[in-house]
């Protein structure tokens, strides 16, 4: 590796263009670790909002008109407030009202980290876009089906797992990939309360670096990178659940 | 407006539909307007039974005193949104009308910048804005200056005009191919039957996607403040500050914004799913 680092290096005399996240050794180990906490945060946030999705449009089909305005308030809340004031909120505001734990080494912690306060918020803010999803694939289910399902004797969960969620996964799953993608773009709020995550590695290294341009670009190549690859990602999944005759068919 | 066309068309009785939507409105704003007094209550008792010796102001008092300048912070952010969604729509609509032309060399650029655009964050882009445009330009012998809060405007038009160009090129592409046979039929020419008879018909399926991202443009002005432009989420942590950086402050200060936004955005949000039913039905 060792002539393509002194590549870079020498890249930077010659025209001024100076990727530090490449030829220097301290940049590189950082940006990766930036790098993989991006990742990290986008699939564990992206398993979790479509847990919340899956389970709260579930609670919305209750019986129990309480529950029912418990998901709604909780859909308009994350909804109509801004992401990252709802990180603020959770981090500074409830994070200070949480009790401090003993970190093992004598001194105190918060209970829970900015990390997980981040995947905490960020979650919910893409679950509460998720349940509303669910929710349109799952009226899109012809009354008839429910009833067949009903008169074979299944209970309210087993229609739930085994007839309707297949078919409104398969209904809603554009929708459902605009979401993800945008949960991915959002995800580097993160840096507004220091998670060392992409964004905030990178303003570290311009900030010792000042080559604010370069790594400019590439954190937004990084990201299209990402995005692109959860895009395919996504529409290998659309294919592979693909039913004949079900679903949108060449529609675009 | 809409509902004024309503009372002149629809028969002395509303329909089931307008009295059903009348009857459901109230309850859940209702319900949105418990739900925040509950949110501010819990957080603001929470923060005073942490300190059981008021010396200092409570929170509500805190808020009381600097509630004038966080809802100045808030206008400026509503001004922000204003601005970017206008210079944004304003550049988006002719880059989504140029996705669908013929010609290679308009389409291939309108659709690269708007996938890009489309697919950056939104954070980064604003970086990219406040921290790569100069801060001032210099033309013709004139010195304009150009504020963070400018570079932040531009910042927040990038992806307000790929998001709109991707919803202008929806809605013309939604339209029924019957329209165009039928404009050329009656002898217009391609750019005739698109400016007076498609894109007529396109404002109204723009309008709920439109208005949604004017909602999402709205809550994320306040990312401006990790760029330090001092609107309404910088404010209150300067509040914070002046108020002594008490810990029991945040949360009812952050909360005081996030109902802000709420009372904004809410009735925006059910205004678009009013006008995506009224359109789907006729």
């Amino acid at each position: 590796m060792q002539p393509i680092y002194d590549w870079f290096r020498d890249f930077y005399e010659r025209t001024g263009i100076n990727l530090t996240f490449i030829y220097d050794d301290f940049d590189r180990a950082r940006m990766i670790r930036g790098f993989f906490l991006t990742l990290d945060l986008a699939v564990i946030t992206i398993i979790l909002s479509v847990l919340i999705g899956i389970a709260g449009a579930w609670l919305q089909g209750s019986r129990f008109v309480w529950i029912r305005r418990v998901i709604a308030g909780f859909i308009s809340f994350f909804r109509n407030t801004p992401p990252l004031v709802q990180i603020y909120f959770f981090y500074f505001g409830l994070g200070y009202l949480l009790p401090r734990v003993p970190d093992g080494s004598g001194g105190m912690i918060p209970m829970v980290s900015n990390l997980q306060w981040a995947i905490i918020s960020l979650s919910l803010f893409a679950g509460a876009f998720n349940i509303e999803i669910f929710r349109s694939g799952i009226e899109a289910i012809p009354r008839s089906t429910v009833e067949a399902a009903t008169s074979f004797g299944l209970t309210r969960w087993q229609i739930y797992r085994l007839v309707i969620l297949p078919m409104a996964v398969r209904v809603c799953l554009p929708a459902l990939g605009n979401n993800l993608v945008n949960l991915v773009k959002t995800t580097n709020l993160a840096y507004a309360i220091a998670v060392p995550e992409l964004l905030y590695v990178s303003k570290q290294i311009w900030s010792d670096a000042t080559n604010v341009r370069e790594m400019m670009l590439f954190v937004l190549f990084a990201y299209l990178c990402l995005v692109f690859a959860l895009v395919a990602l996504l529409n290998a999944v659309e294919r592979r659940l693909a039913i004949p005759g079900f679903g949108q068919q060449g529609g675009h | 407006m809409l509902r004024y066309r309503d009372a002149f068309t629809l028969p002395a009785s509303p329909s089931p539909r307008l009295r059903g939507e009348g009857t459901r409105r109230r309850p859940t704003i209702g319900r949105a307007a418990l739900l925040f007094t509950l949110v501010v209550g819990a957080t603001t008792t929470a923060a005073l039974a942490q300190q059981p010796h008021m010396v200092k102001a409570t929170a509500l008092e805190v808020l009381a005193r600097w509630a004038p300048l966080l809802l100045w912070g808030f206008g400026f952010n509503i001004l922000i949104s204003v601005m970017a969604m206008g210079i944004g729509t304003a550049a988006g609509v002719p880059v989504g009308i140029g996705q669908l032309s013929r010609v290679l060399p308009v389409r291939i650029p309108a659709r690269v910048v708007t996938q890009f655009f489309r697919n950056s964050p939104w954070l980064v882009l604003l970086f990219l804005c406040v921290l790569l445009l100069p801060f001032e330009i210099r033309a013709f012998g004139l010195r304009i200056p150009f504020p963070d809060w400018a570079k932040a405007t531009l910042g927040f038009a990038l992806p307000v005009m790929a998001n709109t160009s991707e919803i202008t090129r929806g809605a013309i592409q939604s339209v029924p191919s019957g329209q165009w046979d039928s404009a050329l039929a009656l002898g217009l020419t391609r750019r005739q039957s698109l400016y007076l008879v498609i894109l007529p018909q396109c404002v109204k399926r723009m309008l709920p996607p439109w208005m949604n991202l004017y909602s999402l443009i709205t809550m994320s002005t306040v990312n401006a403040s990790v760029v330090g432009v001092s609107e309404m989420i910088t404010l209150t942590s300067q509040v914070h500050a002046a108020e002594g950086s008490r810990p029991e402050l945040l949360a009812p200060l952050y909360a005081f914004a996030l109902v802000c936004f709420f009372i904004y955005c809410y009735p925006i949000g059910k205004w678009t799913q009013a006008l995506e039913r009224r359109y789907q039905l006729s």
